[in-house]
C-alpha cells in the first residue's frame, strides 16, 4: 500500500447516485420548501425507499447507518464511514435541509447504529429516529442534562423539555438523553429510544429559522413518560470512573457526518460561483500566481484550498474510523475546518455574485443561510477548538474549561 | 496614516536624510569609524560578495545510454490511505532522526553565518542520499518507482530541522530530479554520474526574479538562439548555495514561453551576488545575474509541459517544508505554553491561548493533506495542476500564520533569538513566496 488520497473506484457508483439524487429531487425543490417552512417535503419518501434499498444491498449506506465499528481484516479498509460520508457530502451539495429530513435517516439512528446492542439494533431498524439533547437550559455543555429518567418498575419515567429536535416533528422516534441521578454528573447521563405516541411526550412546537427550513426542528417534553427499560443504549450502569465517554462516543462518529454536509454545501456554492466567474470573463488558473490574477479568482483560489483542507481533514477522520484509529483528534478537526470553511465560502460566494447571488433567483443565498448551522449544532465551532486543544495540549476539561 | 502613505518629507526625514550623505563621506574611512558601521551591516551576510561562478569539475558524458531513463509511474492504488509504505517510514524515520540530531542543534549557527556547514551537507548526501532516492536505479540512484511522496515527507522531515539547512541539503536533488524527470540520454550520461558519486555538487534550480508580481510563466529572464545554441540574458533570485554551485537549472522564457536551461556555473558570463534574505539564511542564498551566458543546443532541458510540473512540484516541495517547520512550532508551543504560568496558572488553561494551538494544529493538517494529495497524484501520473495550485495557497495563508502565531504565543521571548521560533517565523515567509528550487 501507499499514500493515495483518492476516493476509491468502489465508491463511484454510490457517489454518482447521490449526485443524481441532489441534481434530480433535491435541487429542483429546493427553493420551495424553503419557503414553504414545516411543509413535509413528501418527494423524500419515495427517495427514502429507495436508499433503504441501496443500504441493504452491502457496503455502501448514506451515514445514518455506517457509524459501527468493524474488525477489520488488517489491511487497509476504505468502508461504511467513508461510503457514509461521502454520500451525505454528495446529497449535502443537493440540498442539506432534505438530508436532514431523510426518513431513517436521522442522527438519532447514527446513535442508535453507534452504541445499540444487536437485539436493539434488529428492533429499531425501521426506525426514523431523532436525536434529542439540547434544553432550554444548556446546548454546548452537554452534561448539563436536567431531563431525568427514574426507574418504576419495567419503565424509565422521563420527565423534561429538549428542545433543536432535528426532524423532531416527522421523525418516529427521538433518542433522548436524560440523567439517571443528576448528583452523579456526566456518568448518570444515558440515552433513550422513545417512541412516538409514548403517553407523555408531546412535540409542542416547531422553530423558524434562519436556513436548513426544509428540516423541522422541534421542541418536545416529556411529562412522565413511560419508556420501557430495555430501550435504554448500551449499560444501565452508572459507571463514575467511564464517564461520559459512551454517549460522547457517537460524537466521534457523528462530528465527520456534519463535516461532509459542510463540505457538500460549500462545493455548491463554489460550483455555482466558478460558474457565475466564467459569466463574467473570470476564469481561475491554478497556475498562476494568485494575486496576478483578478481579485475574485484571487478569492476563489483561496476559497477552493480551505474547502480542500476541509475535505481532506473529513476524509482523514472517515478513514481512521475505517480502520479501527481512534479518530476524535481528527474527527474534531474535520468539524472545525469545514464548518467555518462552508460559512466563509458560502457568504463570500454571495458576495462575489453580488445582488444575483443574494436574490432568491439563485441558491447561493439559501446555501449562506443554509451553511452556518453547520458551524453550530453536533458541536459548535468552539466546541470543536476547545476539544483539539485539549488533546493536542493533553489537559482535562478541569484545567482548560 | 489613512490609506495611502503620502507623508511629504518632516524635519525628521530631513535629519536621516543627512546622516545617509555622511555615510558616504570619506572622513569615516580616515577616523577609522566605517568598519563598525559596517560590520553590522554585513555581519555574516556576505552580501557585498561579488564574483564569477564556480567550476569545480568539467561535466562529461560517461557511459551514453540509448536512451534516457524515466521512473515508472506509481500504480496500484484504489483505496484511500495515509500509511507511508515500509520505505518510506524507514527513509522518513532516518531523516527524523538527521534533522533532529544534525540540522536542529545548528540551524542558529548557520542562520547567523549564512551557510549550511559543509560537512553537515556531505553527511546529508551520506546518510540519507538525498539525490539517490529519485534517482532510478539504472542511472546509480535508489529509485524504483515515481516517488514524490517520499520527495515530500523528506523535505518535510528535513524541514522539522531547519528549513535554510533543509533547503540547502535538497538543493542538488531538485536539479538531479529535473534531470531524471525531463532530461535527454545526453543530459543524463553528462550529468547525473556526479549526483550519484560520493561528491555530490551544489546546484540549484533558479526560478524566481527580483520584482514584485512575480509570475514563474511569465520570465523577464530570456533565452534566445545564437550560433549553435542560446544565449541568456536575466537575473535569478534567491538562488541557494549560488556561490558554491556548480550547475543551474534556470528559467527563462524562449520564444515568449517558459523554458529549463542548464547552466555551468563556470559559464563565461555567469556572475553570482550575495542575497541574503528575511529567511532560509543557511542556504546561502544569491543572485545569479546571467550576461549573455552562450549555452550549447543541449543545454534545453524538458517541454512547455515539464516546465509546468516543474513549477507546481516545487510548490509542493515548499508546502512540504512548511508543513515540517509548522511542526517544529507545534511541537515546541505545547510544552512552553503548558509550562509558561500568568496569573496563578499555565497560559494553556486560557481559551485564548488554547484555541491559537489548536487552529495551529487544524491548519498544518488540512495544509498537509493538501500537499500530500497533490505529490500523490504527482507520483500516479494523474493531473495536479490544481492540488499544487491549493497546497501554495495554504502555505502562504496558513503556513505564516503559524509561523506567527509561534511567536506570538511566546510573548517577548517568541522575539529573542533565545528560542528558534522567530527564525521560524522568518523561514515560513519564504515558503509561501519561493518558486523553483526544490522538486519532488
Amino acid at each position: 500500500m501507499a499514500i493515495n488520497l483518492e476516493t476509491p473506484k468502489k465508491f463511484g457508483m454510490l457517489i454518482s447516485q447521490a449526485h443524481q439524487v441532489s441534481t434530480e429531487i433535491f435541487r429542483p425543490i429546493s427553493r420551495k420548501y424553503d419557503r414553504a417552512e414545516h411543509e413535509y417535503p413528501k418527494e423524500l419518501d419515495m427517495l427514502a425507499s429507495l436508499i433503504d434499498g441501496m443500504n441493504a444491498s452491502g457496503e455502501t449506506n448514506t451515514g445514518a447507518r455506517g457509524v459501527r465499528r468493524k474488525e477489520g481484516n488488517g489491511g487497509n479498509q476504505n468502508g461504511s464511514n467513508m461510503s457514509g460520508v461521502l454520500s451525505v457530502m454528495e446529497a449535502c451539495w443537493g440540498d442539506v435541509a432534505m438530508v436532514l429530513s431523510m426518513p431513517r435517516q436521522g442522527l438519532g439512528n447514527a446513535a442508535i447504529a453507534s452504541v445499540a446492542n444487536d437485539e436493539q439494533l434488529a428492533r429499531f431498524d425501521k426506525l426514523w429516529a431523532s436525536m434529542a439533547i439540547t434544553e432550554p437550559g444548556f446546548g454546548s455543555d452537554s452534561a448539563a442534562v436536567t431531563t431525568t429518567a427514574v426507574l418504576d418498575g419495567d419503565h424509565y419515567v422521563l420527565n423534561g423539555e429538549k428542545i433543536f429536535v432535528t426532524a423532531g416533528g416527522r421523525s418516529d422516534a427521538v433518542v433522548v438523553w436524560a440523567s439517571l441521578d443528576k448528583s452523579l454528573g456526566r456518568a448518570a447521563i444515558k440515552s433513550f429510544v422513545v417512541e412516538k405516541g409514548t403517553p407523555g411526550m408531546v412535540v409542542e412546537r416547531l422553530e423558524h429559522k434562519l436556513g436548513i427550513r426544509a428540516s423541522d426542528t422541534a421542541t418536545i417534553r416529556f411529562t412522565d413518560c413511560r419508556v420501557p427499560k430495555e430501550n435504554l443504549l448500551g449499560s444501565p450502569e452508572i459507571e463514575v470512573e467511564q464517564g461520559f465517554a459512551g454517549v460522547m462516543q457517537t460524537f466521534d462518529n457523528t462530528r465527520p457526518l456534519v463535516a461532509g454536509m459542510a463540505v457538500g454545501c460549500a462545493r455548491a456554492a463554489l460550483d455555482e460561483t466558478e460558474d457565475l466567474l466564467k459569466q463574467a470573463g473570470v476564469e481561475v488558473d491554478y497556475d498562476k500566481p494568485a494575486y496576478v490574477q483578478h481579485a475574485a479568482a484571487a478569492t476563489y483560489l483561496q476559497m477552493e484550498a480551505d474547502w480542500e483542507a476541509a475535505y481532506l481533514l473529513m476524509m482523514e477522520a472517515t478513514w481512521m474510523a475505517d480502520n479501527n484509529k481512534p479518530n476524535s483528534l481528527q474527527a474534531s478537526m474535520a468539524k472545525a475546518k469545514a464548518g467555518r470553511a462552508c460559512v466563509d465560502i458560502t457568504l463570500r460566494c454571495v458576495e462575489l455574485a453580488g445582488a444575483f447571488g443574494y436574490s432568491e433567483n439563485s441558491l447561493l443565498e439559501k446555501w449562506a443561510r443554509d451553511s452556518k448551522i453547520l458551524d453550530i449544532f453536533e458541536g459548535t465551532q468552539q466546541i470543536q477548538q476547545l476539544i483539539v486543544a485539549r488533546r493536542l495540549l493533553n489537559k482535562n476539561s478541569a484545567e482548560l474549561k | 496614516m489613512s490609506g495611502r502613505n503620502r507623508q511629504k518629507r518632516d524635519a525628521m526625514g530631513v535629519g536621516l536624510a543627512a546622516l545617509n550623505r555622511l555615510a558616504g563621506i570619506a572622513v569615516l574611512d580616515r577616523l577609522k569609524l566605517r568598519k563598525p558601521i559596517e560590520r553590522a551591516v554585513f555581519q555574516g551576510t556576505k552580501a557585498g560578495f561579488r564574483g564569477v561562478g564556480v567550476a569545480n569539475r568539467t561535466f562529461t558524458a560517461t557511459q551514453k545510454r540509448g536512451k534516457a531513463e524515466r521512473p515508472a509511474a506509481a500504480s496500484g492504488r484504489d483505496l484511500f490511505d495515509l500509511t507511508p509504505t515500509d520505505e518510506q517510514k524507514m527513509i522518513v524515520d532516518a531523516t527524523r532522526e538527521f534533522a533532529a540530531e544534525q540540522l536542529r542543534p545548528i540551524a542558529a549557527q548557520a542562520d547567523t553565518e549564512c551557510e549550511a556547514p559543509a560537512d553537515v551537507l556531505k553527511r546529508a548526501n551520506a546518510e540519507l542520499g538525498v539525490t539517490l532516492v529519485g534517482v532510478p536505479e539504472a542511472l546509480g540512484g535508489m529509485g524504483t518507482e515515481r516517488s514524490a511522496t517520499t520527495g515530500a515527507l523528506v523535505a518535510e522531515a528535513l524541514a522539522h530541522g531547519d528549513m535554510g539547512l533543509a533547503v540547502a541539503c535538497l538543493a542538488p536533488a531538485a536539479v538531479s530530479n529535473a534531470l531524471v524527470l525531463w532530461g535527454d540520454e545526453t543530459q543524463q550520461a553528462t550529468y547525473l554520474p556526479a549526483f550519484v558519486g560520493d561528491d555530490v555538487p551544489a546546484a540549484a534550480l533558479a526560478v524566481l526574479e527580483p520584482r514584485a508580481l512575480f509570475d514563474p510563466f511569465t520570465l523577464e529572464t530570456t533565452a534566445r538562439k545564437t550560433g549553435g545554441g542560446y544565449t541568456l540574458s536575466g537575473v535569478k533570485s534567491l538562488v541557494p548555495r549560488a556561490a558554491t554551485a556548480e550547475l543551474f537549472v534556470v528559467a527563462a522564457a524562449f520564444d515568449g514561453k517558459p523554458a529549463l536551461f542548464l547552466v555551468e556555473s563556470g559559464t563565461q558570463g555567469v556572475v553570482i551576488e550575495g542575497e541574503p534574505a528575511m529567511g532560509l539564511r543557511a542556504a546561502a542564498t544569491g543572485r545569479l545575474v546571467l550576461e549573455d551566458v552562450s549555452v550549447p543546443a543541449t543545454a534545453l532541458l524538458g517541454d512547455a509541459s515539464s516546465y509546468a510540473d516543474c513549477i507546481r512540484l516545487a510548490r509542493i516541495g515548499w508546502a512540504a517544508l512548511a508543513c515540517g517547520t509548522g511542526k517544529a512550532v507545534l511541537d515546541y508551543v505545547i510544552p512552553y505554553v503548558n509550562e509558561r504560568k500568568a496569573f496563578g496558572e499555565p497560559i494553556s488553561h486560557r481559551q485564548a491561548v488554547a484555541f491559537m494551538v489548536a487552529n495551529i494544529g487544524i491548519e498544518l493538517e488540512g495544509a498537509r493533506l493538501t500537499m500530500l494529495r497533490g505529490a500523490a497524484r504527482a507520483e500516479q501520473g494523474r493531473t495536479f495542476a490544481r492540488e499544487a495550485g491549493l497546497a501554495r495557497r495554504l502555505t502562504a495563508e496558513y503556513g505564516m500564520q503559524i509561523g506567527s502565531n509561534g511567536v506570538q504565543l511566546l510573548g517577548g521571548h517568541g522575539y529573542v533569538k533565545e528560542h528558534p521560533v522567530e527564525r521560524w517565523y522568518r523561514d515560513l515567509r519564504a515558503a509561501g513566496v519561493m518558486e523553483g528550487v526544490v522538486l519532488v
